[in-house]
Formats: structure tokens, sequence, C-alpha cells
């Protein structure tokens, strides 16, 4: 497979640690076991930019922000976050760094004014610096009405911002963000893009995981695409969305029966070929011509298809997928355990 | 300050994000110095503290099992054994008073395997501070369930007929001992908090390994009745030694030699079980 365009020789050191480079992966591979979760990664992130690792499930996302954090350690390879190695100046590194697990990294049984003291304090904080820094931030997060409440009782979209809340008692760095919309509606959603948003106004590095490409158009400013352990795409938002035509035609059939035939004139009338969406009712294609849209559509009718949903947007995960790989995405669970 | 049972909803509580207020927040990039040891050990033991205030239904069995363990063997062993209930009372307390915690110091290790299987374990490794005091902090939080334990058996001893002739100094001396004990033991438990994946494992292996621990000892009875194998098993068991210097203190009769050899004891379960549960701590991969 085609690896996309690369813009980053230009920012890439030649002695590595220069003032450009907030994270630099090279040839990074580990396992667990026989088994192989990262064949080699490269990637490099700017300093106060957001790069969006993108992939699905058990695609080793967690695995490489769990190095890039020091939680776990490479077999072999270079990573370098800061300048400094994660490995031999794991110290280094975690003064500068906090992660936002996939798994919400708060305390149940504690208030969400508790968990914020309770950081504040291991990260040296007086008691009354502590207390201080702890209403600031549920302020800012608006959980100061919820700050006396057991962490079990929030909503998840609430123990999301308490979780990133408690990632940003000593503003870091770097922030890593591991799936931080996994299982949230789209509001709350939303709110977590805000948060992320005003983190990279104020000169936060963010390294963010997601399965929604959606999500890195919306904060990246680079996108790497990974794939059972591999890079499969590395570019601005701009390069990949070139490389994969103007759009997606999204559509959606009343009665879910007739989608063989809804397939066949989709891809004699726009010449591709046709993804066939989870829902029994939908399916999807490239579109490299938007006006070839609306004879889709026409065809459809005349052939007597009743479309309840038809749409215009943006690739979805599952079409860069099949873009880059030529088949659709392997959902397997994560192989970090 | 009750738990609610019902779960928020975000629409009806949560106020947006107050941006400005945040962008505050993030522009103070100043780092506070790393906290000492003693620091980050108190604070996580508030931690500790603070769950026992939040759910302190956690208290009931720690009650609980020492009334139903010193009722049951003065009452079910205490004629038979020492021809009276009141005569076993005198010599069984103090043995169920070191049982009981070492029953409870059990707990450390449950909810040290329980931050690990949730994601505050990876919060704590990914802060600066002094890695024991996560250890080191949940036995000084635990020190709250020990002492309610001990005022427990204490008190029903007493109704019972239990008259310390070592005074209200030996009981407190004991309870300093016992305490000691239960830190160095609980090196033992967090060991195995750290080696099981479930809570739920964590449990059985360590009440497995609880019971011929409490019960190849003095606890019970006079180990010179028992053949020769076994007194060496109860020799080495440091159990042993931590009952043998309790009854002591309590009775007004410990030698220097009971005192110190239960506190080599305890030097000696610090020794080997710290350094491995701290092995074991540094190189756990979660998830």
């Amino acid at each position: 497979m085609q690896q996309l365009v690369m813009g980053i020789e230009g920012s890439k050191s030649q002695n590595g640690g220069t003032a450009a480079s907030a994270i630099e992966v090279k040839n990074l591979r580990k396992s667990f076991g026989k088994i192989e979760v990262l064949k080699g990664i490269n990637f490099d992130v700017e300093r106060g930019k957001l790069l969006a690792l993108l992939g699905p499930n058990g695609a080793g996302k967690t695995t490489i922000v769990r190095i890039l954090a020091t939680l776990l350690q490479p077999d072999s390879g270079t990573v370098r976050v800061l300048g400094h190695d994660v490995v031999r100046e794991a110290d280094e590194v975690r003064q500068r760094v906090s992660l936002t697990g996939q798994f919400a990294s708060v305390d149940d049984e504690l208030s969400g004014r508790e968990n914020i003291i309770l950081v504040a304090r291991l990260l040296g904080y007086s008691w009354g610096e502590a207390k201080t820094r702890a209403n600031e931030l549920l302020e800012a997060f608006g959980l100061t009405e919820a700050a006396e409440r057991l962490v079990k009782n929030y909503s998840g979209g609430m123990r999301r911002r308490l979780d990133i809340a408690a990632s940003i008692v000593v503003a870091p760095d770097i922030l890593f963000l591991d799936e931080p919309t996994s299982g949230l509606d789209p509001r709350s959603r939303r709110q977590v893009w805000d948060i992320v948003r005003t983190l990279l106004a104020s000169g936060t590095t963010v390294l963010l995981t997601t399965q929604y490409l959606e999500e890195a158009d919306q904060l990246a400013d680079r996108i790497v695409i990974i794939d059972r352990g591999a890079v499969i795409a590395d570019g601005t938002i701009g390069e990949l969305k070139t490389s994969l035509g103007s759009g997606a035609l999204h559509i959606r059939l009343r009665n879910p029966e007739q989608r063989p035939q809804a397939e066949q004139i989709v891809a004699q009338t726009l010449g591709v070929s046709v993804l066939l969406e989870s829902d029994p009712a939908a399916l999807s294609a490239k579109l490299s011509d938007t006006e070839l849209a609306a004879n889709t559509l026409t065809a459809l009718t005349r052939a007597g298809i009743a479309v309840t949903d038809f749409s215009l947007g943006q690739p979805s995960l599952d079409e860069v997928f099949l873009a880059l790989t030529g088949e659709p995405i392997e959902t397997e669970q994560e192989q970090t355990s | 300050m009750s738990a609610t049972p019902t779960t928020f909803n975000d629409n009806v509580v949560l106020k947006p994000v107050d941006n400005r207020t945040l962008h505050t927040a993030l522009s103070t990039r100043r780092r506070p110095p790393r906290p000492s040891a003693l620091d980050a050990s108190l604070t996580l033991a508030w931690r500790a503290m603070l769950k026992i205030k939040h759910v302190p239904m956690q208290l009931f069995d720690v009650t609980m099992f020492p009334i139903m363990m010193t009722l049951m063997f003065t009452f079910l062993f205490g004629g038979a054994l020492a021809g009276s209930v009141g005569e076993y009372l005198h010599f069984l307390l103090p043995g169920i008073f070191v049982m009981t915690v070492t029953m409870i110091s059990m707990y450390t290790a449950m909810a040290l395997n329980n931050d690990i299987t949730k994601g505050i374990f990876d919060r704590f490794r990914s802060l600066p501070f002094w890695r024991p005091a996560v250890i080191v902090g949940a036995l000084l939080g635990d020190t709250v369930r020990y002492t309610v334990a001990s005022v427990v058996v204490i008190v029903l001893g007493l109704i019972l007929g239990f008259r310390p002739d070592g005074g209200i100094v030996g009981v407190l001396l004991s309870f300093v001992l016992v305490l000691v004990f239960a830190f160095s033991l609980s090196w033992i438990w967090t060991m195995i908090g750290l080696l099981m994946k479930t809570p739920e494992s964590v449990m059985m292996v360590s009440s497995i390994a609880s019971f011929p621990l409490s019960f190849a000892s003095n606890v019970f009875v006079d180990p010179s009745t028992m053949p020769t194998w076994l007194q060496t098993i109860v020799y080495l068991n440091p159990i042993t030694h931590a009952v043998t210097a309790t009854r002591g203190l309590m009775h007004g009769t410990a030698t220097a030699e009971q005192i110190i050899t239960s506190l080599i004891s305890c030097a000696v379960l610090v020794a080997i079980f710290a350094p491995i549960t701290m092995y074991l701590y540094r190189n756990k991969n979660t998830h």
C-alpha cells in the first residue's frame, strides 16, 4: 500500500531533540508475548500542534501512547519526548507530560474535588495550594456544582472532564488523550473538543488517539493512520482528503432487501466499488465528482428503490481504510493486555 | 456526605466549560517541587481514609469479624482447652487480637488490586512522587481499620471478663506492636495483590495463605503439645512471635527478648517482601 505524501521532511531534525519536534518516534517495535503489536512505527509531532493517531481497535494506538507516557517500555526503536528518551530519561519525560487514559483514571470512590486535590498533592502542592487549584479547575470545567459528589455518580461526560482536569493540574507541555470521546454522546463530545482547542490555544502539544475521522478532522493538524501495528498514512487533513477524492456518498434505503440491487446501480453510475455498511439498509461509495450524486439518485428512483437518506459527506474511517488497505476495518479487541 | 444513588444527567447539572477560566488555569505553568516521601504517603493515607468516610459500611466486617472469632473460640473451646472459659479468654484474647489484624491487613491488597484494574494506577505511575508511597500510604490509611478492630476486641474482652495485668500501658504498647506487625505482614498481601489479576483472586489466595498462618501458630493453643515438625513451623511463623510479645505486654510479663524477636521477624518480612512488591509495582503492565 502506498504511503501518503509526507510533508515532514523539512521539520525533521538531523540529530534528534530539536526545538521543532515535541515527539519523535523512530522504528518503534513492541510485542506482547508472540503477538507483535507495533511493527516499526515512525512519526513526529511538532510543538504546539495536535497529532491524531487514527485507527481501529487493536491497531496499537493505546500501546504507542503508553510507551510515550513511560508506562510501558518499547522493545526497540527510539522514542524521544521533548528531546528526552522515554526509557533512559523517564523521569524527565514524566514531569512534562500528562496522560488521560481510555479508562478514566480518576478514583470512583472519591468526590470530584478530592480527586483533584489528591493529584495536586502528589505533584507537590501544599494542602492550601491544592485546594485553590482544585477550585480553579472545577470552575473552569463547569464541575463546581458536582464537586462534592462521588465520581461513581458522575455521567460519562463529567467523568471525562474531571479526568482531563486532573491531567492539567500542572499544565503539561504535552498532553496524551487516549480516545477522549469514546462512549460520549455527541454533545459531550463537542464539549471535549472545545476543551482540547483551548488546550492547544494555550500552547500545549496534544497527541490524541481516536477511531473517528470526524474527530481528527475537527482537531488535528496532522493525522497518522495506524492499522495492525503499522503506519499506513501520515499527512495533513488536506493531503489525506485529496488522496481520497472529494468525499463520500451515503445512502440509506427504506427496504434493506433492495441493497444488492442498489449496490449494482451505484457502482455502475459512479464507476467505483461500493461499501456495504454494517447497517443492512446502508451503503456508501467514494465520490470523485459531486455531479454524479444527482445521477445516482435519479437512477435509484427510476429502478423503484425508495431512499430514506441520501447525503454527501466526508469519507468515513471505513472508507479511508478501504481506500488505503483495500479492505474494510477489521475490528478486534485491543491486544495490549 | 452520603452517596446519591442516581447518576447525573449532563443536560441538567453540567455547565458548559468556561474557556476563559480554563485558559487562565492553563496559563500558570509553575511546577511545584516533588513532594517528599512522607508528604506523598500521608496524602495517599488521606485518600484511604476518605474512602472509609464515604462508605462507612466497610467497617462493618472489621467490627463483626473479631466479635465472631472471640465469642466462637472462647465459648466453643474455652472449657475443653483450658478448663474454663475465663482461663481460655486470658490466653486467647491477645492471639485473637493479632489474628484479627492479620485478616484485616488483607484489605490493603484488595484495594491495591482494585486500583490496578481501574485506571487510577496509571495516573499514580505517571506522577513524579516516591513510588512506595502508594503502598505505604494505603497501609497508613488502614490504621483506622486496625484501631476500630482493636477497640472492638479489647472492649469485648473486658466485657467477657478479660483483665490484662499489663494495664492500660501494656494494652497500648501491644496495640503499637500489632500495628508494626500488620504493616510488615501487609507486604506479603500487596505482593499477592500485584500478582493476581482480579480482586476476587486476591481475596482467595490471601485467605488460603492466611489460614495456615493463623492456625499453625500459638494463637489458639500452646504449641508444646504439637509434634516437633509442627513446632518448628510454628516457631518460624511470624504470627507466633507477634502473639508471644502481645501476650507478654498485655499480661505485663513481656521480656525484652520476646519483643526484640517479634520486631526482628517484622523486619525480616519487610526485608523480603517490600523489595519484591516494589519490583512488581515498577514493572507492572496494566490492561
